[in-house]
């Protein structure tokens, strides 16, 4: 195959790609991990745009998650310090599932404020996230500060399921088998509720209801859709997953609080949601994407490629991977390389006719 | 007097924001109080007091205590201070205000705050040595210049592919700071600093006009206070300023009467970023002197609180800009004294804008009737997030 490397100009995307697919299959975990909060947080804004209101308060609701789900497991263990931990289900802890489920009511109870702000109050949807995300920001750091003091007690974190060597170690796709189940809970299921929301979008009347409305509210309230409702309904429910995000900080991945831990990952979520076109794979997708190109920068800067490409890919700064995601939406959102359009009613807020 | 100065719909709009902030305060105060069992070890109801006096201290000096009754101005280091942090304050409102006042929602203050700290720093260092008169307006200028550059880029996007300012500049926030790690820790790199961070400005300092040790008063809080009116007067008297205004309000029509909306779009932004830029440029070369690698800041962003706060009038924006300095500037001492972080003012900052967004509330409140349509009211600006372009169809 060492030929193929040496063809001019194209033999270095050659290298390139094999480079990728080394990196792939070794980081495959952990990419997918990095990609966990990034492709929830796009589900969450899913669930608000499709029907028609804007979310940029995502980064907000998912730090708020974050610390509830940590705080709340903490309180639990500082009451009750010998938990039973079970070995079947990740080695779950009566204070690891309080933490997740706080986490997502946090998750959600931040949604209905944002509902309610642009829904009942109609007031500009961008203000309302940007209101969520100083005060969720502010106030868990206010909060951190003064509670790490008495340096509270951490519950620990789910352990990650450990898949059978027979799977793992099989030719060609048992890293696939390594990458979706050598994981946690949270970051495990991301794929799947991907699947499951976008079947969903597509062959169910919850799906056609709610693309209605985020495209046409008008003509959905002629066939007797209540809008207000479904629009409350979805922002609410697309909480759950800010706030699986928010616990995926501090019991799945990390086991710790530190303020502004999140460092942006809600709006890279905003990024992954326009770049997957809205879609629910498409965000998966994209977020696989953005995460693969961070892992690419760790790889490039421990194990770096040999030769020209090693060259090329040395002298490419850390930063620009980093600034990639962004760059990569004002790209698409440009229409350089096919548009991607928002759903057509999404950020204005729904009038009902007064009935005459 | 004030009865007659004002409208109707002004003085509903003032008693809305003024209760937006005692409603906040209010608030605040709710925290402090369910908060102090953590934070003094015992329910302590008067704790918000405490903070408060505190925060009012470091703020303006003044010094009130209640037992024994007193009122004490302890010198003009808290003035100064409110002063100095206000002014990016001002300068970004401005920026942010402009946009509005256009239909536009520039979230990417932050970024061309950062660009225009850029800028300044780039100059700055270049001009070390030269004499002072030409190195600090040449920095200024390259520090504003980068802010502008950096506000184009969304405003041309917007007006000429259509995509959604809002999503734009959130995305160039954290291209700014890619950019300002990657030249700082490189290409500007101070040699034999302990952290990434570029040499010092030399004779690029702003002028210091006086004050003590650690609270110095830079000739940049003139700039400031000079660019308000210059806004006013550029929105509500200048050609440019009404077409902006009528872009803002309509459209439509503002392409009817044969206005360009377009290169009015790009003229706002790029203007909003030069503010903003200037703000930048203020900070580096009359407080900081050089560029840290990760310059923590979050200026760019309470801008908003600020202009919504000034409901996108200059001159309602140079007192919230003095409002957020005040708290931003007397925050220290009140951590100090009362042990209350200083992320209260975010929260309170917040809270501030949660009432404005849901001004209903403020209204029940304080029994303020809606009044009729006001056209200085921010509008919602998040329409055709992604869609056509600002031609329109």
């Amino acid at each position: 195959m060492d030929f193929l490397f040496d063809i001019p100009v194209l033999g270095i995307v050659i290298q390139l790609v094999d480079y990728m697919i080394q990196v792939m299959t070794i980081n495959g975990a952990v990419i997918l991990a990095l990609a966990a909060p990034i492709a929830l947080g796009s589900y969450c804004g899913f669930m608000n745009e499709r029907s028609g209101v804007v979310n940029i308060g995502i980064e907000g609701m998912m730090i708020a998650a974050a610390f509830a789900g940590w705080f709340a497991a903490s309180i639990v263990v500082q009451a009750f310090p010998d938990q039973p931990k079970a070995d079947f289900f990740f080695g779950a802890t009566p204070a690891l599932l309080i933490g997740l489920l706080a986490a997502v009511l946090m998750g959600m109870l931040v949604s209905a404020v944002h509902a309610w702000l642009s829904i009942t109050v109609k007031a500009d949807q961008i203000i309302s996230g940007v209101v969520i995300n100083i005060v969720a920001l502010g106030a868990t750091g206010y909060l951190i500060i003064i509670i790490s003091a008495s340096s509270p007690p951490s519950a620990g974190k789910f352990a990650q399921f450990v898949p059978p060597e027979a799977l793992t170690d099989l030719p060609f796709v048992g890293w696939l088998f390594n990458m979706f189940l050598n994981q946690g809970p949270i970051t495990m299921s991301v794929l799947a509720l991907a699947i499951v929301l976008q079947v969903l979008l597509f062959r169910s009347r919850w799906g056609l209801r709610t693309r209605s409305v985020g495209e046409h509210p008008k003509a959905a309230e002629t066939v007797g859709v209540d809008v207000i409702k479904l629009r409350y309904r979805n922002v609410i429910l697309g909480g759950i997953f800010a706030g699986l995000a928010g616990a995926w900080f501090t019991l799945d991945f990390g086991s710790s609080f530190q303020a502004g831990m999140t460092n942006g990952r809600g709006f890279i979520a905003l990024a992954a949601l326009i770049f997957g076109r809205w879609l629910p794979l498409g965000a998966f997708g994209a977020a696989m994407l953005f995460a693969a190109a961070s892992s690419l920068s760790i790889a490039i800067r421990t194990v770096p490629p040999t030769g020209d490409l090693g060259n090329i890919l040395t002298a490419i700064p850390d930063q620009f991977w980093s600034a990639l995601p962004y760059l990569v939406t004002i790209i698409i959102l440009a229409g350089a390389v096919g548009r991607s359009v928002a759903p057509a009613a999404v950020g204005k807020p729904y009038e009902r006719e007064s009935p005459s | 007097m004030i009865n007659r100065l004002l409208s109707r719909s002004l003085r509903g709009q003032l008693a809305v924001t003024g209760g937006a902030v005692l409603l906040a305060l209010v608030v605040g105060a709710l925290v402090m109080v369910v908060t102090s069992p953590i934070i003094t070890g015992s329910l302590d109801p008067w704790l918000w007091a405490e903070a408060y006096l505190a925060l009012l201290q470091g703020a303006t000096g003044i010094a009130i205590s209640f037992d024994p009754f007193s009122v004490e101005f302890k010198g003009a280091n808290g003035v100064i201070d409110t002063l100095v942090r206000s002014t990016p304050y001002i300068l970004g409102g401005l920026a942010v205000g402009l946009g509005f006042k256009a239909g536009l929602f520039n979230i990417g203050a932050q970024g061309q705050f950062l660009m225009g700290a850029l800028g300044a720093v780039t100059a700055g260092i270049v001009l070390a040595d030269a004499p002072s008169f030409i190195a600090v307006p040449i920095a200024l200028i390259a520090g504003l210049l980068a802010g502008a550059a950096y506000g184009f880029i969304p405003g041309w996007l917007k007006a000429f592919t259509g995509a959604h300012e809002v999503v734009v500049t959130i995305m160039l926030n954290f291209v700014a700071i890619q950019i300002i790690s990657w030249a700082v820790s490189g290409p500007l790199r101070a040699a034999g600093a302990t952290f990434a961070r570029t040499p010092d400005v030399g004779s690029a300092h702003i002028w210091i006009l006086g004050g003590n040790t650690g609270h110095l008063l830079h000739a940049g809080v003139i700039i400031a206070f000079v660019a308000v009116p210059i806004m006013w007067w550029i929105l509500y008297r200048s050609t440019v300023g009404f077409e902006i205004r009528t872009v803002g309000a309509n459209p439509d029509a503002a392409r009817y009467a044969g206005m360009r909306p377009r290169m009015l779009i790009v003229l706002t932004m790029s203007i909003s970023g030069l503010l903003a830029g200037l703000a930048g440029g203020i900070e580096i070369l009359g407080v900081q002197h050089y560029l840290p690698a990760a310059y923590a800041t979050t200026v760019g962003f309470d801008s908003i609180t600020v202009a919504l706060l000034g409901r996108a009038n200059p001159w309602g924006i140079l007192f919230a800009g003095l409002l957020m300095g005040a708290l931003r500037a007397g925050a220290p001492l009140m951590q100090i004294v009362a042990g209350v972080p200083v992320q209260m003012i975010d929260i309170l900052q917040g809270v501030i804008l949660f009432f404005l967004a849901a001004d209903l509330i403020v209204r029940w409140v304080f029994r303020i009737r809606q009044q009729g349509s006001d056209d200085d009211e921010p509008q919602v600006v998040t329409g055709n997030y992604g869609g056509s372009s600002a031609s329109g169809d």
